[in-house]
């Protein structure tokens, strides 16, 4: 891999739930044929999926951006949804504002945040009320 | 046993995949909330659900499995069907509800996966 490293850039729709997922299956397999290590694919493809997942039934979509370089895969996830009000209660497992409606799509349970934390090495989230979040999620090689 | 062994307890129909009825599987998961099923990464190759989405299948990709069997006799899409043969991942349907499709392979030998992380 050279010095600059390589960029990836998905645009998600906030519109359409069953297209919720397509841009992390995409990242899962450009990091598979790069022949990273399969525990490192797995667990960028999980945090990058629920944080998909989260900007479709939170925040009416968003882009997502992904830089692989020797070290490290980062995902920046950018939406401009209603922002996160109090994100360590957002943290805790099994805290959801998700409808009963998202919940029969398989998803609302509480843990996507927990779950993005616990296979990443690092999470940051920029969030702002009535602006939007910024989630990083960094995992290194 | 193979994904032909979960097709025969079962007596699933396979919608999809049949050039991975060789593959050998040995624990499983069943549940409708694919955040459970993505809370813990263990050797499981097979998701049972009831959720008839194309979330069901990314989710079962995501944690590198290999079949999803559908229970309650749901029958997935041609756009499910798409992107299950995208990812590699065989697609079957049983009549029988979850308790009893989970009991039936459990009994045969399938189990619940031993924790890698
Ligand atoms: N991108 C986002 N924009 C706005 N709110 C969000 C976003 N991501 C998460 N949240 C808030 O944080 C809560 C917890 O998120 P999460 O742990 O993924 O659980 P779930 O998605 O199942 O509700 C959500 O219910 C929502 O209120
Ligand atoms: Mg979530």
């Amino acid at each position: 891999m050279n010095q600059s490293g390589l960029h990836y850039h998905y645009d998600v729709p906030g519109d359409d739930f069953s297209q919720a997922g397509a841009a992390s299956s995409a990242v899962k397999q450009i990091l598979k044929q790069l022949g990273l290590d399969p525990q490192v694919v797995r667990n960028m493809s999980i945090a990058l999926y629920e944080g998909e997942i989260n900007m479709v039934i939170h925040a009416g979509g968003g882009v997502i951006d992904v830089d692989i370089d020797d070290e490290k895969i980062t995902a920046v996830l950018t939406d401009h949804g209603p922002g996160i009000e109090n994100v360590e209660l957002a943290m805790q497992d099994g805290w959801s504002t998700a409808t009963e409606q998202v919940r029969g799509l398989g998803f609302g349970a509480g843990m996507g945040l927990p779950n993005m934390k616990k296979y990443s090495d690092d999470l940051k989230i920029d969030t702002e009320v009535g602006v939007g979040t910024t989630v990083t999620i960094t995992v290194n090689l | 046993m193979q994904i032909r062994d979960v097709k025969n307890i079962l007596d699933a129909e396979v919608l999809s995949g049949e050039e991975l009825l060789d593959t050998e599987v040995r624990a499983a998961c069943g549940s409708d909330m694919m955040s459970d099923v993505l809370a813990y990464v263990k050797d499981q190759a097979v998701l049972l659900t009831g959720l008839m989405n194309q979330q069901a299948i990314r989710t079962a990709a995501m944690m590198d499995m290999v079949c999803v069997v559908f229970v309650r006799d749901k029958r997935p899409g041609e756009d499910i069907l798409e992107v299950a043969r995208q990812n590699g991942i065989a697609v079957m349907t049983t009549t029988h509800r979850m308790f009893t499709a989970c009991g039936l392979l459990y009994t045969a030998g399938l189990n619940g996966g031993l924790r890698t992380k």
